[in-house]
C-alpha cells in the first residue's frame, strides 16, 4: 500500500556508522515489511480513534538529522532544578557527548546502543527482535526498522541507585525531521533505581519523535519514574514505554504530558510475576491545538498484583485530550487489586476531553475500581476563594493547579516538585483565556 | 455603612428575599436571627456577591457605592468579609499561600504594599494565638480534613488576618464548643472598633452573651419582621419564632 508519509518516514537517512549484524537486518526488514504491508492505521482503528494521522499525512519529514551530533542548541533545555549534572542528552535522536555526564555509581552501567546492537546476546537484541503484531503499533514497528541511536541502561542485582539519572531527549530545528529512538533499561533483581525522562526542544521544534522505551524489572526491584514530556507546542512526540515487572517489583510513575502540537504515549505495563506493584500518577495540560493521547494498558498477568492509577486532565482552547485506561485481569491472576481513577477539566467549550476506561477480569477474588469524570472547577470554591479577594482568574488558575497537582504531590524531590508545579501553572490559561 | 432597601432576590426560580430593608452603621454590631430556611445565609451569600442569586429589586449600598455592581474579589479589598455557614474545602490549596494570595490581592487592589512572606508570617502568629489555632493547620488544604469547629475558627482567623470593616458571620457559633465560642467572640471583639461593623447570624442567644450586638433582628420569610436591642434575643430564646410567624400573617394582610 503506497503511503506518502510513511514513504518519507521510511526514506533511508543517515548512513548507519557500522554494518549491522544479519540478526539486526533481519529484523529490521521484518518490521519494515510488516508496516509496508498493513500501512499506517486508519481511523476506524480503535487504538487510533482519537488521533487521527491524517493531520500529520498531510506532512512529509526528513529522514533523520545528519547535523545531530554538532548541531547549536538553545542552552538550558536539558536542566531541571533538583537534580545533579549526570544527564544523558540525546538530540534529534542523536546522543550527544559533548553535553551529557555519564552517571557514575556501582552497579549502573550506560552503553551505547550501537555498542548494545553489536552484542549477539543482550538486551539489545531481544528489544529489537520484539514483534509487534498488532498493526496499531505502527510507530513501534518503524522504531524497529530505523532506530540506531538510544543506551541501554543496567542496574546490576542488588544494586540501590542513589542518584537520579536524568535522561534528555530534545527536539531541535524547524526543519520537518522524523527520529527514532530505542531506550532499553534492565533492573536487576532487589535493584533500586530513580530515573527522569525529560523530553523537551526548542521552541520552534517541528520534529517527529519517535521513542520506544523499554524497562525490565527483576524479581523485587523497584523503579522510580518521572517522565515530563515539555516539548515544543509545534513538536509531535510518539512515544511507547513499556515496563515488564517480576515478582514484587515495584514500579513508581508519574507522568506529565504538557508539551507538543501532537503527543501521543502508550503506557504499556506488565504485570508479570506475583505480588508486582504498580503506582501511576499522570496528568495531561493542553492548551490552544494541542492534541495529547495517553493509552494506559495495564495487564495482570500473576497473582496478588496491584495497580493504582490516578490521572487527571485539563483542556482549554481548542484542545483535545484523550485517556484510554485499560485494565486487564488475566485469567489465574487471582487476588488483584486494580483501580483507576480519572478526573478531568475543561476549560473551555471548544475544548474536548475524551476519557475511556476499560475494565476486563478474567480471574477470581479481584478487587477492581473505576471513575471517570469530566467537568468544570467547583463553582462554590472558586467563590470561596474570590470572598477573599482573589481575583477570578488568579483563584481559577489556584484551583486549577490543586486539581492536577495529584499527579506531582508525592514528589520527594523539593526542587524539582516546585519546577514542576511552575510548569503546570505556567499553561493554565490564567490570562484572559475564555472559561 | 451598609444599607439595603426592599431587596428581593430570586435563587433558582424561587423568591427567597422578599423587600428586606437593613442599615448598619459603622462600629455596630447587628445580630440577625431567624427560622431555618428563612434567607439568612441567601443575604450573606448576595452581600459577599454568590452567582445565581437574582436580584429582583431593591438596592444594597456600601460606604455610599452600589455593592451589588462589584465582583466578590472587589468587595473583599473594599472590606468585605463573609464567614461561610459551611467552609468549603479545597483539596490542593495549601491554605498559608492562599492566606497570603488573598491578603496581597487585597492590598494590591487597594493601592498598599504587599507583604513579603516574613511580614506575613508574622502577622499570622499574631492572628493565631488569639484563636488557638494550631499551626499545623496552616499547612494543610483550605479546610482540608478541619473538624467542624477547625473550620469555623478557621473562618474568624481568616476575618482576623484580613481585617475587613464590614464582617458577616453566618452562624460560626454553630457546632462550637464553650472553649471555642469564647475564642470566637474573643476574636470579634479584639476587631470591634468604631470604624467597623458585624452583622452575626446566629440561632443561640448564648453568643450574644459574648458579643453585645446593638440591634437584634428577626428575619423570617425573606424579610426583617421585628427589630430591637440584646433583650429581643432573649425574648427569641423563651418563646421561639411563633409570635413572629402570627406577625409575618399581620404584616402580610
Ligand atoms: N441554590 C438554591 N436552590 C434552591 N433553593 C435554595 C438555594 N439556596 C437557598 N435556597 C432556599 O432558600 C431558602 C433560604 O435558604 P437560606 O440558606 O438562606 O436559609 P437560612 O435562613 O440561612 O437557614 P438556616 O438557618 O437553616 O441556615 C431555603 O428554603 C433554601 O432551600
Ligand atoms: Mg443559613
Amino acid at each position: 500500500m503506497a503511503d506518502p508519509l510513511l514513504d518519507s518516514l521510511l526514506a533511508p537517512g543517515p548512513a548507519p556508522t557500522r554494518a549491522a549484524p544479519a540478526w539486526l537486518d533481519a529484523a529490521r526488514r521484518q518490521a519494515r515489511e510488516a508496516l509496508v504491508r498493513e500501512g499506517l492505521p486508519g481511523a476506524r482503528n480503535e487504538a487510533w480513534k482519537y488521533t487521527s494521522l491524517r493531520a500529520l499525512a498531510q506532512r512529509r519529514y526528513m529522514p533523520g538529522d545528519a547535523q545531530a551530533a554538532t548541531r547549536n542548541l538553545e542552552r538550558g533545555l536539558a536542566d531541571l532544578p533538583g537534580l545533579g549534572d549526570a544527564r544523558l542528552v540525546f538530540a534529534n535522536g542523536v546522543f550527544r557527548a559533548d553535553l551529557s555526564r555519564l552517571p557514575e555509581a556501582a552497579g549502573l552501567v550506560v552503553e551505547p546502543l550501537a555498542d548494545a546492537l553489536a552484542d549477539a546476546d543482550g538486551l539489545a537484541r531481544a528489544s529489537f527482535e520484539r514483534r509487534f503484531d498488532d498493526p496499531a503499533q505502527v510507530f513501534a514497528r518503524l522504531n524497529t526498522a530505523l532506530a540506531d541511536d538510544g543506551f541501554v541502561l543496567r542496574v546490576a542485582p542488588g544494586a540501590r541507585v542513589a542518584e537520579p539519572v536524568h535522561v534528555v531527549v530534545l527536539g531541535a530545528g524547524a526543519q520537518a525531521l522524523a527520529w527514532n529512538l530505542r531506550l532499553v533499561v534492565e533492573l536487576g533483581a532487589g535493584s533500586a533505581l530513580t530515573l527522569v525522562e525529560h523530553h523537551a526542544g526548542e521552541a520552534d521544534d517541528a520534529q517527529l519523535g519517535n521513542v520506544v522505551a523499554e524497562f525490565a524489572l527483576g524479581a523485587g526491584a523497584r523503579l522510580d519514574l518521572l517522565q515530563l514530556q515539555v516539548a515544543a507546542e509545534s513538536a509531535t512526540r510518539i512515544r511507547r514505554s513499556a515496563f515488564t515487572l517480576a515478582a514484587d517489583a515495584v514500579l513508581n510513575l508519574r507522568t506529565l504530558e504538557l508539551g507538543g502540537a501532537l503527543a501521543r504515549h502508550d503506557l504499556v505495563v506488565g504485570l508479570d510475576g506475583d505480588r508486582a506493584r504498580l503506582t501511576s500518577r499522570g496528568v495531561f495540560v493542553v492548551r490552544a491545538r494541542q492534541h495529547s493521547d495517553t493509552r494506559l494498558d495495564v495487564r495482570h498477568r500473576a497473582r496478588d498484583t496491584a495497580c493504582d492509577l490516578v490521572w487527571r486532565g485539563v483542556a482549554s482552547g481548542r484542545a483535545r485530550g484523550v485517556l484510554h485506561g485499560a485494565i486487564t485481569v488475566d485469567p489465574g491472576a487471582d487476588g488483584t487489586d486494580a483501580s483507576l481513577d480519572t478526573k478531568n477539566l475543561l476549560l473551555s467549550a471548544q475544548a474536548e476531553i475524551d476519557v475511556q476506561p476499560v475494565l476486563e477480569i478474567h480471574a477470581d477474588e479481584v478487587k477492581a475500581a473505576h471513575g471517570a469524570t469530566v467537568g468544570q472547577l467547583d463553582e462554590r470554591a472558586l467563590f470561596y476563594l474570590r470572598t477573599r479577594g482573589l481575583p477570578e482568574a488568579e483563584a481559577r488558575a489556584l484551583l486549577t493547579l490543586a486539581f492536577c497537582r495529584v499527579a506531582v504531590d508525592t514528589l520527594e524531590n523539593v526542587a524539582l516538585r516546585e519546577h514542576v508545579d511552575a510548569l503546570l501553572l505556567e499553561r493554565l490559561p490564567v490570562h484572559g483565556e475564555p472559561a | 455603612m451598609l444599607k439595603i432597601e426592599n431587596l428581593h432576590v430570586r435563587v433558582a426560580g424561587k423568591d427567597i428575599l422578599k423587600g428586606l430593608s437593613l442599615s448598619v452603621g459603622a462600629g455596630e454590631v447587628h445580630a440577625i436571627m431567624g427560622p431555618n430556611g428563612a434567607g439568612k445565609s441567601t443575604l450573606g451569600n448576595v452581600l459577599a456577591g454568590r452567582d445565581g442569586y437574582e436580584v429582583v429589586d431593591g438596592s444594597v449600598t456600601y460606604d455610599g457605592i452600589d455593592l451589588l455592581a462589584l465582583e466578590p474579589e472587589q468587595r473583599a479589598a473594599a472590606g468585605v468579609f463573609l464567614a461561610f455557614q459551611y467552609p468549603v474545602e479545597i483539596p490542593g490549596v495549601n491554605n498559608t499561600y492562599f492566606l497570603r494570595a488573598a491578603l496581597n490581592a487585597q492590598r494590591k487592589a487597594r493601592g498598599e504594599i504587599e507583604l513579603d512572606s516574613i511580614q506575613f508570617l508574622r502577622k499570622v502568629r499574631e492572628k493565631l494565638a488569639v484563636l488557638h489555632l494550631k499551626d499545623e493547620l496552616l499547612h494543610r488544604a483550605v479546610n482540608e480534613g478541619f473538624s467542624g469547629g477547625e473550620k469555623k475558627r478557621n473562618e474568624i482567623f481568616q476575618m482576623a488576618l484580613l481585617e475587613p470593616r464590614l464582617a458577616i458571620l453566618d452562624e460560626t457559633d454553630s457546632g462550637l464548643d464553650i472553649d471555642a465560642l469564647k475564642m470566637v467572640a474573643d476574636g470579634v471583639n479584639a476587631m470591634r472598633d468604631p470604624t467597623r461593623a458585624f452583622v452575626v447570624i446566629t440561632h443561640y442567644q448564648r453568643l450574644l452573651d459574648y458579643i453585645v450586638p446593638d440591634f437584634v433582628h428577626v428575619l423570617a420569610d425573606g424579610r426583617i419582621v421585628q427589630s430591637g436591642d440584646k433583650s429581643l434575643a432573649l425574648k427569641l430564646e423563651e418563646e421561639g419564632y411563633a409570635w413572629v410567624a402570627e406577625r409575618r400573617v399581620a404584616g402580610a394582610a
